[in-house]
């Protein structure tokens, strides 16, 4: 094992600087690698001498002589404060050793070598930024023949060819719908996206939209890069006839319905909306776009009801609490608990009404009591709360119940600052022991805390619990009346 | 001569070349991108370095009919598109009467940055974009629905072979897999010139489709790295991270006042401390800082007893080092304490156990009350996304009650113009229907053995250790592709999507390598559509086994995690108005 890396050691050590060295490289480039080289080995004897260079970073955080650092330095007219630093940027190639973090010295002939710290100059990096320049400036080593004058007799392959290597040409030599089919095919097989889209720019001019979308039809990849194409452009008119055309029914209604997000004015939104309903949606999707359409017509109404109450100052709870924002465009759970906050005792008649959008939008009962409890919580209506879990049987008798389990009930509560009293009347609710205990005990519920270890008879928690509460308090005493019973 | 940066193209450049070098190069200006008019420089040549995108050439095409066209001298301006010149743009910019004000206009062929010693990105931005088109209604693929940036994958591949020899072996799994390796087989037909004499470095390809392993990236990684970047987000191997926990030590030079702005910190394996620890399991990081600090304090105690001169001296010279180690540690230190207060949390905690369910294949067909809690909460839609298409892929797909139920609970607490993105989510395969009525998963996670009950999150001794538990799919793939071999599995690789082959790349004799015994084989991973920190530093684990007699560098087209993911499968919405 051993000998094999001493082997491969070597193998990377005398064939590198083979394998990563283009023959036509020009003078320039292997100069600034062999002053990097340079510079790269001087690299140990510097960074000892220079303590700090693990610090030097600009304001923001970026090591100075980054892209962006230096973008913003550049940009700012103003550099006094960054004197210091600028002096460091002069020393130019020295200050490139300054940042080794840069220098990539984990190489991937180093991954091979097993991780040693040898510094290690033909990095991955080197080498690929060196084909960067190389394509950076690709006119210097065409072949002759590239050059040869612009020649009209180029096959629907050579031009494909000249225009994946980023040459413009020329198509309007191919005239019959033939020579564009077989243009297209070309581009597809060469599968590079930017010319496919070249030449589909040219059909699209060209050619008749009905032949246009029947020969794509049987051509999916093009379909893809002109559907693609249309959307980047915003052809919205365009793209809803090749839709249609393809009778991609559903598609076409997802995207007409995705234009109502680029109007502004709600009214038109509305009205947008309710054109959108009659569309080719799945059968759930359709119910969605009604409910939006309602949910905003809804909004409207409300909308224009409450500003008027509220620049007339007449109403209380506006005083009270005036509103953050509007309501237009939020979404139905936002707007349920704006209307238990603002609308919560209104009649069920009323647009704005908590029961009519319950019943109108059919929330379920979890949403709606979470909701609500929500709502009403922050307003420290206590009242309220109690009531949205009290039921009455037949009987007359009244019974406490929440279809989200007491515990979210404490949690919501809790979270609204809501006083201990209102608090332990719910902890008594949880109907699992340990979860009681652990809510009680957690939010000083002292009472509750103590009739459970009453009720499961736990002497020794509750003579544990005594020193939880205040010397000489009813609760203490209570304790006590209950050990000596 | 003065740039003009497309901001996005600033971090992968500046991983590989500095200002001062550009500054070497005549460069005397820079800027970013923006409308308007462009600043005043003494430069003669001004030269755009973009993307080739349609908004920003509308950008430039402002700053070119801006210009004063009186002043003198007047300035040349060119165009450097990155990665490739784009005839499109050319003719948009042609369209608004602009393509003639630029000298030139060439390509600066980025296809593969390195981020490391052992990986390489495209980053480019959205491999996986499902807008409309792309996902899969024909080519069961999802990218861009136009496949330039599979072209580019093997361009970029190309290159690499001119660099580091031909590849004698590929295999592939996808869809887009099979178009990456046909490409490439295709341009080596069409430039048989392009036949080299380098001796391989790699020994096999392996492309995977990212369309193969959709769970993965869904999952939380928890690696220290995965961690980061999930709660983070790495950038360019660089993180922000809050700054209150990196108090400046030093007094003097600008510290009095706290810190406001992010702390910038560059991350990768040229820090000795960051390469040991970025792909441990987050629960082993601890233990392995408290080392370190033990070390260090002990070798600092070193100077109470060096007495000779030499003593001392030699302790001077090894200071540096320690200050440097000693930084490193402190930062390292602060950043686990910020991911600390994170996984400790409930919710982390409760987040987790559910993903954890869901890969083990506990209660993945029914509604999950843990979702449904965080949509009464309004927790950020895009976790909710996440679990749902997490629960969808671990199930194949939801029942169609248990899907509408998802979908309603969605649309009615987020908003219903997100039905754009489930549309997305759809088309991309993440959240679907469960049509065939059948559950291939708990086969394909039995036979891969995707679920480890016994995780050893210190010592690993499987790859299961990145996620403590699951041990993702792709990297399952590449392991047992290495040993036994895929034919040991041929019935869960039918059941994943898209073709799964072999291609052979003929190369001289001479360049036959002959392995000795014991030498490792180099395996490239390609991963089209995207890899997580968490699948790295699976498949570095593989290349550091002792017996595993396979070594593994990996390239892809995006660093992702599944937030980022998800976005880009996200309709862009206008900004809520608070």
């Amino acid at each position: 094992m051993s000998r094999a890396r001493a082997d491969e050691e070597e193998y990377w050590h005398s064939s590198k600087f083979r394998a990563f060295t283009f023959d036509d490289e020009d003078d320039e480039l292997s100069q600034l690698k062999e002053s990097k080289r340079a510079v790269n080995s001087l690299r140990d004897i510097v960074d000892d001498d220079d303590d700090d260079d693990l610090e030097r970073v600009s304001w923001s955080g970026e090591p100075v002589g980054s892209i962006s650092w230096s973008i913003k330095e550049t940009a700012s007219s103003s550099s006094s404060s960054l004197e210091g630093r600028d002096s460091s940027l002069q020393k130019g190639s020295s200050s490139y050793a300054a940042f080794p973090k840069q220098v990539s010295s984990y190489s991937l002939s180093n991954l091979f070598k097993g991780r040693n710290k040898l510094p290690s100059f033909q990095s991955l990096s080197d080498a690929l930024s060196d084909t960067g320049v190389k394509n950076y400036a690709p006119e210097l080593r065409r072949p002759k023949a590239e050059y040869k004058d612009y020649s009209s007799d180029w096959s629907p392959k050579d031009t494909v060819r000249r225009m994946q290597r980023g040459k413009i040409c020329s198509l309007e030599r191919f005239r019959s719908l033939q020579d564009k089919l077989v243009l297209l095919d070309e581009a597809v097989a060469g599968h590079d996206g930017n010319v496919i889209t070249a030449v589909l720019i040219f059909l699209k001019r060209t050619l008749r939209r009905e032949i246009l979308f029947r020969e794509l039809e049987v051509r999916q990849v093009a379909l893809c890069h002109l559907i693609h194409f249309l959307k980047e452009t915003g052809e919205q008119k365009l793209l809803l006839d090749l839709l249609r055309f393809l009778d991609r029914t559903e598609e076409v209604a997802l995207s007409q319905y995705r234009e109502h997000l680029n109007i502004q004015d709600v009214e038109k939104r509305k009205e947008f909306l309710k054109g959108c309903i009659g569309l080719p949606f799945s059968a759930e999707d359709t119910s969605h776009i009604q409910d939006h359409y309602t949910l905003l017509e809804r909004q409207i109404i409300i909308e224009a009801n409450d500003r008027h109450l509220e620049t007339a100052g007449q109403s209380e709870i506006f005083r009270k609490y005036p509103r953050k924002a509007s309501i237009l465009n939020m979404p139905l759970v936002t707007t349920l608990f704006y209307s238990c906050f603002y609308h919560y005792t209104e009649a069920e008649g009323t647009f704005s009404s908590p029961t009519n959008l319950k019943k109108t939008f059919k929330i379920p009962d979890k949403q709606y009591v979470l909701t609500a409890l929500a709502a009403r919580a922050k307003l420290r209506a206590w009242d309220d709360v109690d009531a949205l879990f009290t039921t009455k049987n037949w009987l007359g008798y009244t019974k406490k119940k929440a279809p989200i389990g007491f515990h979210r009930v404490v949690e919501i509560l809790q979270k609204n600052n809501a006083p201990v009293q209102v608090l332990q009347e719910y902890v008594r609710l949880v109907e699992d022991v340990e979860t009681r205990l652990n809510l009680a005990t957690k939010y000083k519920c002292h009472d509750v805390v103590i009739e459970t270890y009453r009720d499961l008879k736990d002497r020794i928690q509750l003579t544990a619990y005594k020193c939880k509460v205040e010397r000489g308090s009813a609760e203490e005493e209570k304790i006590n009346s209950i050990l000596n019973n | 001569q003065a740039i003009v940066w497309d901001e996005y193209l600033t971090g992968p450049f500046g991983l590989i070349a500095q200002y001062s070098l550009l500054k070497e190069h005549e460069v005397e200006k820079m800027f970013t991108l923006k409308p308007g008019r462009l600043p005043q420089a003494d430069v003669k040549n001004i030269i755009f370095f973009v993307r080739p995108k349609l908004e920003l050439m509308d950008i430039i095409t402002d700053n070119v009919l801006r210009e004063d066209r009186g002043r003198s001298p007047q300035r040349d301006f060119h165009i450097l598109f990155v990665p490739r010149r784009s005839l499109l743009c050319e003719q948009w910019l042609k369209e608004q009467g602009v393509l003639g004000s630029f000298i030139h206009r060439e390509q600066y062929s980025l296809d593969l940055i390195p981020f490391d010693g052992d990986l390489l990105s495209m980053e480019s931005e959205s491999a996986f974009k499902a807008s409309g088109e792309n996902a899969g209604r024909f080519w069961e693929c999802y990218l861009e629905s136009d496949q330039t940036s599979l072209y580019h994958a093997a361009k970029g591949l190309m290159t690499l072979q001119a660099l580091y020899g031909t590849i004698p072996q590929i295999f592939g799994k996808g869809e887009c897999a099979r178009h990456v390796a046909n490409m490439m087989i295709r341009m080596k037909r069409e430039f048989p010139g392009s036949q080299n004499s380098i001796f391989p470095v790699f020994d096999t390809l392996l492309l995977l489709d990212r369309n193969v392993d959709l769970l993965t990236p869904l999952a939380t990684q928890l690696t220290y790295e995965g961690l980061i970047d999930e709660i983070y987000g790495i950038q360019n191997t660089y993180v922000k991270l809050p700054p209150e926990k990196f108090a400046p030590k030093k007094q003097g030079e600008g510290g009095k006042d706290l810190p406001t702005e992010p702390k910038k910190l560059q991350l990768n394996s040229a820090e000795e401390l960051y390469a040991e620890i970025r792909d441990k399991n987050f629960n082993a990081v601890g233990s392995v800082l408290s080392k370190k600090a033990k070390i260090i304090s002990a070798a600092f105690e070193e100077r109470h007893h060096a007495k000779t001169v030499g003593e001392i001296k030699q302790f001077v010279s090894q200071l540096p080092h320690m200050q440097a180690a000693r930084s490193s540690l402190a930062n390292h230190t602060s950043i686990a304490e910020l991911i600390k207060d994170i996984t400790t949390s409930e919710d982390f905690f409760d987040n987790l156990t559910v993903e954890q369910e869901f890969m083990s294949g506990i209660d993945t067909d029914k509604v999950n009350n843990y979702i449904e809690d965080c949509i009464a909460q309004k927790h950020p839609l895009i976790k909710i996304l996440r679990l749902v298409c997490l629960q969808s892929v671990c199930n194949s797909g939801l029942k169609q009650k248990v899907l509408d139920y998802y979908k309603r609970e969605i649309l009615q607490t987020y908003g219903y113009e997100h039905i754009l993105t489930l549309n997305n989510l759809e088309k991309a395969g993440l959240l679907k229907p469960q049509t065939s009525g059948r559950n291939n998963y708990p086969t394909i996670r039995k036979t891969l053995r995707l679920w480890m009950d016994d995780v050893n999150e210190q010592n690993p001794n499987d790859i299961s250790y990145v996620y403590s538990g699951y041990a993702p799919l792709s990297v399952r793939l590449a392991q047992l592709l290495a040993r036994p071999g895929w034919r040991s599995i041929e019935e869960v690789l039918k059941m994943l999507p898209g073709p799964h082959f072999e291609e052979r790349q003929q190369l001289p004799t001479g360049l036959q390598k002959k392995r000795q015994h014991g030498e490792n084989r180099v395996t490239l991973v390609f991963f089209l559509g995207g890899v997580t920190y968490a699948e790295i530093a699976a498949l570095r684990f593989l290349s550091q086994m002792e017996d595993g007699g396979t070594e593994y560098v990996i390239a892809t087209t995006k660093l992702i995690n599944g937030t980022s993911w998800i976005k880009s499968l996200m309709e862009k919405l206008e900004p809520a108005p608070f």
